[in-house]
């Protein structure tokens, strides 16, 4: 297992969460407390077990392929922060060439 | 008595002779709210007009026709607000769409009352992290309700609901109701459908019944039960009639007392109660026969890797694109889901979130998640195990009654470890039910409710609810 420290700030930016500095010390001691706990696991011989994903059977689930109501888009747009033309509006995406 | 402090079954009764109306029991929920919400805190949102209109439409043949229902804030209602008890969707986020178990409980004439208050996007224990407000515990005002279904929990108690859903991913049915003195009812992984539930962690998540007597639960679970194609992973097998052997009692049944949940770290008094409740099954002709869960122990690190995990990848579409909080003046598209998640969401969301994509980044995954995941077989088979000689399982509920406000703060790692007894139950996909089983003297002189947790297998509701109906106080 793991021995390593937890780099909160980057974790945080991989979950793309900006935190401050206060934030940044309570999680690094909270989370190293908590990562303390589940070493335990560690120390329980695994080999040759299945993991489970799922405590039932999942199985995919297939559909005819057909056309048919959705939710409207005004019903969708009116949760929208920002929108335009029928469309959800954001910052743009591509930078000029 | 107040027909806000009546049960489904018995306000059934009363309909179907006509002694009373839909709107009448709407009527008194409305007087108990607006004497007591204020102090409890248990609602977010009422829609008492709307209410008042459904029940004078309501359909009093079907199965919970004119009964109002209380709906936890991450269960979608079409056309109401769903804040899942975050500042990421309280400035105005409005349903499009109805959850499946709401669709249900339309469908089964229900009058759909109100969004409890929880834990923000359903993390914690408490119903202290809610980013909304505070809800008090009704048996105590100084003590917090349980989390995360804590909304619906004290409304039961305090007779401002008649019953309510809530959601269970470790224990957040169960809990509350243990803490607050009423029956809660975590369903069988598979057994109701989750589309429409904010999702926390989608392999432990079940939607579930908060009621004021087990009958009450097995009338609720009947209307939510069953299979939903929009869910791949709610089964598609045949709902049972729940009502039907409620009262054939426990004897001749195995129950099973698993000697690692009555260890060191349970409140001596807590204990007590439970053995009662256990020798009243014993005298109801249930035999009783400890067992060993041998990997109890693990369940607290093998559940807070495989929560936050699924929590991680789920609360990812909470960016600020489509819906709720977005940050102003973003100068990129990446500043704004940075700053939008850092302004939404409290801290116990992001300390989840960055557990979670700490365990599933590479180098960790398979040290920490694929682990986790080993790990939850192991728990599995020990139940498996068990449930090959018992029938069913009881335990504690939680280690202690329910704490003061405040308590916890700042120490997240012991409220994860109150969750000891519930969360192998969610590993495992097991059906399990808090039946309250007494209470214990606080030092201030209030009485605080226990509960007697019961497990049985997957999909076996039908034995559950017959011994948590022997089990009733």
């Amino acid at each position: 297992m793991a021995t390593e420290h937890i780099d909160v700030r980057y974790v945080a930016g991989l979950s793309r969460l900006e935190l401050n500095e206060e934030e940044c010390a309570v999680f690094q001691r909270q989370l190293e407390a908590i990562l303390g706990h589940v070493e335990s696991l560690a120390a329980l011989d695994v080999t040759g077990i299945e993991p489970t994903s799922y405590p039932a059977p999942v199985y995919d689930v297939m559909r005819e392929d057909e056309p048919r109501e959705s939710i409207p888009t005004e019903a969708v747009l009116a949760n929208a922060p920002d929108q335009a033309q029928g469309q959800i509006r954001v910052p743009k995406v591509i930078a000029d060439a | 008595m107040s027909l806000a402090s009546a049960s489904i079954s018995s306000l059934r009764k009363q309909l179907l002779a006509g002694d009373i109306t839909a709107v009448e029991i709407v009527d008194a929920l409305a007087a108990s709210v607006s004497a007591r919400n204020e102090e409890i805190g248990a609602y977010l949102s009422t829609n008492l007009d709307d209410a008042r209109a459904q029940a004078a439409a309501a359909d009093l043949s079907k199965p919970l026709g004119g009964i109002p229902i209380a709906l936890k804030d991450n269960i979608n209602v079409l056309g109401q607000p769903c804040t899942c008890g975050s500042k990421f969707l309280s400035a105005g986020y409005t349903s499009p769409y109805d959850a499946h178990v709401t669709g249900l409980l339309r469908d089964a004439g229900a009058v759909l009352y109100g969004r409890t208050n929880l834990d923000e996007f359903a993390m914690g224990s408490a119903t202290e992290n809610s980013a909304l407000m505070v809800t008090r515990n009704p048996r105590d005002t100084t003590r917090i309700p349980g989390g995360s279904s804590g909304g619906s929990a004290a409304a039961v108690a305090a007779d401002l609901a008649i019953a309510a859903l809530g959601s269970d991913t470790g224990g957040s049915i169960r809990q509350p109701a243990s803490h607050c003195g009423i029956v809660g009812l975590k369903p069988s992984y598979g057994r109701v459908s989750r589309y429409g539930l904010v999702a926390f962690a989608s392999s432990l998540d079940q939607i579930g019944p908060m009621t004021k007597s087990v009958e009450d639960a097995a009338l609720l679970l009947q209307a939510i039960a069953g299979p939903d194609h929009r869910d791949s992973t709610c089964l598609n097998v045949p709902v049972p009639d729940y009502s039907a052997d409620l009262h054939k009692g426990v004897a001749g049944m195995k129950l099973g007392i698993p000697k690692e949940y009555f260890g060191e770290g349970i409140d001596p008094e807590v204990r007590a109660r439970v053995e009662e409740a256990v020798k009243r099954l014993e005298a109801a002709g249930a035999e009783i026969v400890e067992i060993s869960l041998p990997h109890t122990e693990h369940a607290v690190a093998t559940y807070y890797i495989i929560a936050p995990a699924e929590a991680s990848s789920n609360l990812s579409r909470f960016d600020g694109i489509r819906y709720g909080q977005r940050a102003a003046a973003p100068k990129d598209l990446l500043d704004l889901y940075q700053r939008s998640r850092e302004e939404g969401f409290g801290p116990e969301v992001k300390r989840r979130i960055i557990l979670g994509t700490y365990v599933l980044s590479s180098g960790y995954y398979d040290a920490y998640y694929t682990r986790a995941q080993k790990v939850r077989t192991l728990i599995r088979r020990d139940f498996e195990d068990a449930f090959q000689k018992m029938d069913a399982i009881l335990t504690p509920v939680a280690p202690a009654p329910a704490r003061k406000l405040g308590e916890n703060s700042g120490d997240p790692l012991h409220e994860y470890l109150s969750d000891i007894f519930t969360l192998a139950p969610n590993l495992a996909g097991l059906c399990a039910i808090s039946v309250p089983a007494g209470t214990v003297a606080s030092d201030t002189g209030t009485q605080l409710p226990v509960g007697l947790q019961i497990l049985a297998p997957h999909l076996a509701e039908s034995t559950l609810l017959r011994v948590a109906k022997a089990a009733e106080i």
